[in-house]
């Protein structure tokens, strides 16, 4: 093996620069890998993060139907003390939710929209609503008698601070549910859909004016790592009463849009990270070739003395292989350098922050460092690359000895 | 069949024809050739006469048209090509005119390459590589490239390779045809030592005179067939 693969080495080393510029290649096309994917990956984060964190929380302790079908019947009992028992384990950000329909009007105009009952003290910690009031304040305690409005609902219903709204729904008895409460906030959630309709009213105003008594809907957790959920949920889910027929939802149930977009976004990118490999790939295999057929006479005489085509074959791919890594090794240290670099630094460009800040999500994507981010696009540019190898190598099989001993 | 097994190559109505487009080349008509075991023979003949086809087609580098080739007991004209290559390995020894040697290699490691390839383990052959490239006078060269080596120097690495593992037959193509008289001469010198000291059936080819007086036994080829075949003491 010693003497293969000090020949394998040497024979790389007869063109330095050609050397050296397919190596550079291989080492570009990974770093830039490296970059992307873990940005990439990054800004998945952030925006999973980000959404999750305007309204939806990352678990929501449900009534088992009710994700499917969201009765104001299907709730659950007593519903603040177990937010608070949970609070009492340990969990960071717990609050209690319930949620009607009504018909809301103002004036001459009125809109169907839901309404949402919160506990104002706690709905901080699980949603960026209550810090996102533009005019006016936030609900102030669980039994006021007032509501916050999204903005575009405000405007659509010509209402302003102070102004009453009239709600008028059907409470979980059946029996009409009517209320009318001051505005004292108006929110802009930067999710228009929020903005557009969307009403909240302290919890136990909502619970006296749908007839909940204590019941809840939803119970909204927040502010776990999601890369450790999974064990989160089972802490959650062996404090659930059991006889009650409640179920823990995930993130990627209640938001089941964000993984989806996610899933197309990465096909999108796998696509045009392809492209650049199968580019890469082709001027790479351009080298090998050459320097296969540069050596032909070489071949024939190594044939001569006794070589088998397969052992000429295994010498090109072994230059081959080492080449890659050459350059893969060298990319991965760039990229990977890159990569920690906008992992503390964070990545934005200029207007960054204005573009991303109307959609609610900060301006800048704080690269995601990971062994398969910083090691799958070397990877597949490694496998390509060998994979190119492998069509001069086999060449060689044809190569017959005496025609290859009179080649140049 | 008795007398095959004296004789390290036969050849009998060898003829070798290349096909160019539709142009049939006779390179090689009807050759009968024995060769006995130690023979060191010299082909001599104008160039495009057929010495180098006849070299290629001993050597299993290339098949004949016609006729039968044996080596060392073996059908050459029949082996497959797995089994050409490990005959060539083990019983044929090649020289060529110029670039015999892998230019990334140093001298030492050139002729090691063949025993790699025949499995030989790392100790023993980095001994007899030492060994055989002092007898043919490259003692202290070892680990330089062929670059740094003079054309005669080369040809001595060639022929310490060639001759390493002992084999039954080498073949040299024009081996001096790239030297000048005097470093021929030496190398010549050095053939006939291999050929005598190693037990090792030698056949080149030549058209230098000074080169043919080295033989033993003188063939001259002409248009692809043997016209003299002279043995000479
Ligand atoms: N690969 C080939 N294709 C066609 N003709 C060839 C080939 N090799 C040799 N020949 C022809 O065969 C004849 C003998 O060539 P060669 O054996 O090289 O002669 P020598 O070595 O004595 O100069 C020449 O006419 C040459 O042109
Ligand atoms: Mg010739």
């Amino acid at each position: 093996m010693g003497i293969t693969l000090r020949f394998a080495w040497r024979n790389l080393w007869r063109h330095p620069r050609r050397t050296w510029l397919t190596a550079s290649a291989i080492a570009f096309s990974a770093t830039l890998l490296v970059f992307m994917i873990t940005l990439q990956l990054g800004a998945y984060d952030l925006m999973i993060d980000t959404s999750l964190r305007v309204y939806t929380g990352q678990l929501q302790v449900q009534r088992t139907g009710y994700l499917d079908k969201p009765q104001i019947r299907s709730t659950i009992p007593e519903a603040a003390s177990l937010a608070a028992r949970l609070r009492g384990a340990g969990f960071p950000a717990v609050a209690t939710r319930a949620q009607g329909f009504a018909l809301a009007s103002s004036g001459s105009r009125s809109y169907g929209v839901p309404v949402v009952g919160v506990e104002p003290a706690h709905e901080k910690e699980v949603s960026t609503i209550p810090g996102r009031v533009t005019e006016g304040r936030y609900l102030s305690d669980v039994r006021a008698q007032e509501a916050v409005i999204g903005a575009t609902l405000a405007r659509n219903l010509k209402v302003k601070l102070g102004d009453e709204l009239t709600l008028l729904g059907s409470g979980k008895d059946g029996s009409v549910a009517a209320t009318i409460v001051p505005v004292v906030g108006i929110f802009e959630s930067g999710n228009p859909e929020l903005d557009r309709h969307f009403v909240q009213l302290p919890l136990a105003t909502f619970q006296d004016v749908f007839s909940m008594g204590s019941d809840a809907h939803a119970i909204v957790l927040s502010g776990l790592d999601l890369r450790t959920l999974a064990q989160a949920a089972t802490r959650v889910e062996a404090r659930l009463p059991k006889d009650q027929d409640l179920v823990l939802r995930h993130w990627e149930e209640l938001l089941p849009g964000i993984k989806e977009a996610i899933q197309a976004d990465m096909v999108q990118n796998w696509f045009t990270y392809i492209v650049l490999i199968v580019v890469v790939t082709f001027s790479i295999l351009n080298t090998f070739l050459m320097s296969v057929l540069e050596r032909t006479r070489e071949f024939g005489v190594m044939l001569a003395l006794g070589a088998s085509p397969y052992r000429i074959g295994s010498l090109v791919m072994l230059e081959s292989t080492l080449l890659a890594l050459l350059g893969i090794l060298i990319g991965m240290g760039c990229g990977s350098g890159l990569a920690v670099y906008f992992h503390f630094e964070g990545f934005t460009f200029p207007g960054m922050a204005e573009l991303y800040g109307q959609f609610g999500l900060p301006g800048v994507i704080h690269s995601k460092l990971s062994f398969t981010t910083l090691t799958l696009g070397p990877a597949v540019i490694f496998v390509f690359t060998v994979a190119a190898a492998l069509y001069p190598a086999l060449r060689i099989r044809r190569l017959t000895p005496v025609e290859a001993i009179h080649a140049v | 069949m008795e007398r095959m097994t004296d004789n390290t190559v036969v050849l009998r109505n060898v003829s070798k024809v290349y096909r160019q487009n539709a142009i049939a080349v006779h390179a090689l008509t009807e050759i009968d050739l024995d060769v006995p075991r130690k023979d060191f023979m010299c082909l001599s003949g104008p160039s495009g006469s057929g010495k180098s086809t006849l070299l290629n087609l001993i050597g299993g580098l290339d098949r004949p048209t016609t006729g039968e080739i044996t080596v060392d007991g073996q059908r050459v004209d029949q082996l497959p090509k797995g089994e050409l290559a490990r005959l060539r390995l083990h019983k044929i020894g090649f020289v060529f005119q110029a670039y015999n040697l892998i230019p990334v290699l140093t001298a030492i490691e050139n002729v090691e390459f063949v025993m790699q390839l025949q499995g030989v383990a790392t100790a023993e052959r980095r001994e007899k590589a030492l060994q055989i490239l002092m007898e043919v006078g490259l003692e202290g060269l070892e680990s330089r490239r062929p670059g740094e080596l003079s054309g005669g120097q080369q040809q001595r690495v060639a022929v310490a390779r060639a001759i390493v593992s002992e084999p039954s037959l080498v073949l040299a193509d024009e081996p001096t045809a790239n030297l000048d008289s005097k470093t021929a001469e030496n190398l010549m010198q050095l053939l006939v030592h291999m050929n005598t000291e190693h037990n090792v059936t030698f056949i080149f080819s030549t058209h230098d005179k000074r080169v043919m007086d080295f033989s033993r036994r003188l063939i001259k080829l002409r248009d692809g067939r043997i016209v003299e075949d002279e043995r000479r003491q």
